[in-house]
């Protein structure tokens, strides 16, 4: 559905039902050169089981209009302004990669609007090496590449998302491009990995957070490696809040190297 | 730097889609001969049903042993997905299925394989898709070709059997321009040779039968897509894709593109052009196939060496009047095959004898390690008269826009000892010669 958020037309995908006031809410975040796509199967199944599913294409980001956030604070700001203009009083907000950070953020600062948190693929801070974020802003297809790389765990994903058939390493790198080329004013590889290398208010934010916290990581992760989330856990822990965390045999794409655990752990939570 | 995380061609040839077999140790892959998979429960199935979650239910529609093979090609092709079908005609049924219905125009090279010129010219007809057939290097003559209602450009990588190559990037550029995919038959060069989505095609589909499976053991096709053509765009300015970017009653009322906004086409062509038209590849033929491609690169480089040995034998004999391999200066798509195969342009060509009807089936008759047969991409070397079988049914006109002569006899070079196969076809060339005396 598109939703009208800062004045800029917002594309949310619902998982192919109507927003029903009466059901729970979750909202998801993607990453950086992602869209809502990544959480297909999460989204849809979820959906299709008593919750509303707003899973957003952030600002400048493939259907939706308005500037790409060039930070984790101004795209947390958005994640509010996208609860308002819904009418959602309370939800759940799914983030991944940088997609973590901002749920984060707007977890902080939306205090009891939030209900769950869950971070997949986090780490804080989420530092992106100089050569990365200077092949994103000027060879971007190398840096993608790159990416993808890290991101990969195996050769052989069981039965991904799409579905059977799915070479998920291409087709991440497909999405890279399609959102790329998406904004052809500014470059929003180059503006999320900024976005993401100058955030600095993690574990104030995580300090910060009122609802239980779900951190869900990748055991091979080298994009966000598991360890580079430590901090944040032993924050939140520190902070009293209710943490949990799973980690699952997967590089970084996790929504679609193993869908059916990102769901699982994803499910088992917000049933908390 | 090629390695685990980055691998080159031919370890995703050995290990893209599979791994060790989780329950038995199987290091090859298993064929799952089944029909269908048990669910873990109810509500397990209907997620499936309903593609919430990834998973197999009905063989028709997808397969373990398939989906190997589904990820292998569409690792060594650069693409997201691919889906594997029952031939390689079943693959370009499907892909048109997928996109368009009656009222539908498409825009395809003359230098097509007969069966696929016969599905355009005739066949699709018959049920409202209409297709304009324009020379593959004519440039101008691919734009002139767009309709209002024109939904896909269609060409071969290489012509069969002319080998006239196709201008990828010249003629996808046309495509884009009117909103509409191209679509790319790479049969007759395997992503060893070439890779059409780095070139600028949408789709590319492979009668597996040939290269991939490399052995004449087995009839399949597969179709990849490159996730780069943007459909919802596409559609939200011309109205054309309405199958992918609309809601679909036949399947939960599914907007494809909303679903996936790079797999729409692959979501629609399983859910439906499987589900419906059934065109389905047994788990045993994916399995045959599987072991062809693991030796993909190694067949390949044989077959481009023995064909270059034979095309410069047969450029040097006064009995032969033309050889149609871009190997040859003399070749129209010499300079282009130079710049999009550097490996070669294949090792299926044709050729023109002097002389008469008579003398041709001298000379086929004669060949005795040259199979005559129905086939290409074999391992084994082949031989044809393409007027009189696979395309027997164009016109002379429609044979001419194709390249092809009654004169013609088409090769496919296999991998035995390039002399042996340079004798055989002396001692052929000899008797047709005599046999005009």
């Amino acid at each position: 559905m598109e939703l009208l958020v800062n004045n800029a037309a917002t594309y949310c995908y619902t998982g192919g039902k109507a927003y029903d006031a009466a059901k729970p809410t979750v909202v998801f975040i993607h990453g950086v050169l992602h869209d809502h796509s990544v959480w297909i199967l999460q989204t849809r199944y979820l959906a299709n089981h008593g919750w509303n599913v707003l899973a957003v294409d952030l600002p400048g980001h493939c259907r939706s209009a308005g500037e790409a956030p060039s930070s984790v604070e101004e795209a947390a700001a958005f994640v509010g302004a996208l609860l308002d203009a819904a009418g959602v009083k309370r939800a759940a907000l799914v983030g991944h990669s940088w997609g973590s950070l901002i749920a984060l953020e707007a977890a902080a600062r939306l205090k009891d609007r939030v209900s769950h948190l869950v971070l997949v693929g986090t780490a804080f801070p989420m530092k992106v090496s100089p050569q990365l974020l200077e092949a994103s802003l000027n060879e971007p297809e190398k840096a993608m590449k790159m990416v993808n790389v890290f991101s990969r765990s195996t050769l052989a994903a069981p039965p991904s998302a799409l579905g059977p058939g799915t070479w998920v390493y291409g087709g991440s790198l497909a999405l890279n491009r399609r959102v790329l080329r998406s904004n052809t004013a500014v470059n929003v590889f180059h503006r999320g990995f900024k976005a993401c290398d100058s955030y600095a208010n993690g574990e104030t934010a995580i300090a910060q957070i009122t609802c239980p916290v779900l951190f869900l990581l990748g055991e091979q992760d080298q994009m966000t490696q598991p360890a580079a989330a430590r901090g944040l856990i032993n924050k939140a822990t520190a902070s009293g809040k209710q943490v949990k965390t799973v980690t699952l045999p997967v590089g970084h794409h996790q929504m679609g190297e193993t869908p059916d655990d990102t769901l699982f752990a994803i499910r088992s939570f917000l049933a908390t | 730097m090629p390695g685990y995380s980055d691998p080159g061609f031919d370890t995703l040839a050995l290990h893209a889609g599979a791994a060790p077999d989780p329950t038995t140790g199987a290091r090859a892959v298993p064929i799952h001969l089944t029909t269908s998979f048990v669910f873990e429960s109810s509500d397990h199935a209907a997620a499936l049903f309903n593609l919430e979650r990834a998973g197999h239910v009905y063989s028709r529609i997808s397969n373990p042993t398939n989906a190997v093979l589904e990820q292998r090609v569409a690792a060594l092709e650069g693409g997201i997905g691919a889906i594997t079908t029952a031939s390689g005609q079943a693959a370009l049924h499907l892909c048109i299925a997928t996109l368009m219905g009656a009222g539908s125009h498409i825009v395809a090279s003359t230098a097509l394989y007969g069966g696929s010129q016969n599905l355009l010219h005739y066949t699709m007809r018959r049920f409202g898709i209409d297709t304009t057939f324009v020379k593959p290097g004519d440039v101008d003559g691919w734009r002139a070709a767009v309709r209002p209602n024109t939904k896909l450009f269609f060409g071969e990588t290489v012509g069969n059997p002319g080998l006239d190559v196709l201008d990828i990037p010249t003629v996808s550029a046309i495509a884009h321009e009117a909103g509409v995919p191209l679509l790319v038959d790479s049969t007759l060069t395997s992503p060893w040779l070439m890779k059409p989505f780095e070139h600028g095609a949408d789709l590319v589909y492979h009668s597996a039968t040939k290269f991939l499976s490399g052995h004449g053991t087995v009839i399949g096709g597969i179709v990849v897509d490159a996730g780069s053509f943007d459909w919802a765009r596409s559609h939200a300015t011309s109205g054309k894709f309405a199958e992918l970017a609309t809601p679909y009653e036949g399947f939960h009322n599914m907007v494809f593109t909303e679903e996936s906004t790079v797999g729409a086409f692959l979501l629609r062509a399983r859910r439906e052009g499987l589900r419906d038209f059934g065109a389905c590849m047994s788990p045993h033929s994916a399995w045959l196939i599987l072991q062809g491609i693991e030796t993909l690169s190694l067949r390949m480089e044989r077959h481009m060496h023995n064909t270059q040995k034979v095309v410069e034998f047969l450029a040097s004999q006064p009995f032969v009047s033309r050889v149609g391999h871009p190997l040859l200066a003399t070749h129209p798509s010499h300079a282009l095959a130079q710049k999009l195969l550097p490996r070669g342009a294949g090792s299926v060509f044709s050729f023109d004898m002097k002389g008469n009807r008579e003398q041709g089936k001298k000379f086929i008759e004669t060949l005795k390690v040259f199979s005559h047969l129905a086939n290409v991409g074999d391992c084994r070397s082949l031989v044809i008269h393409p007027a009189t079988t696979t395309h027997f049914r164009m016109t002379d006109e429609a044979l001419a826009a194709g390249g092809i002569t009654q004169g013609t006899i088409r090769l496919s070079i296999g991998l035995e000892d390039a002399d042996d196969l340079i004798d055989d076809l002396k001692r052929a060339l000899k008797a047709a010669e005599k046999a005009g005396v």
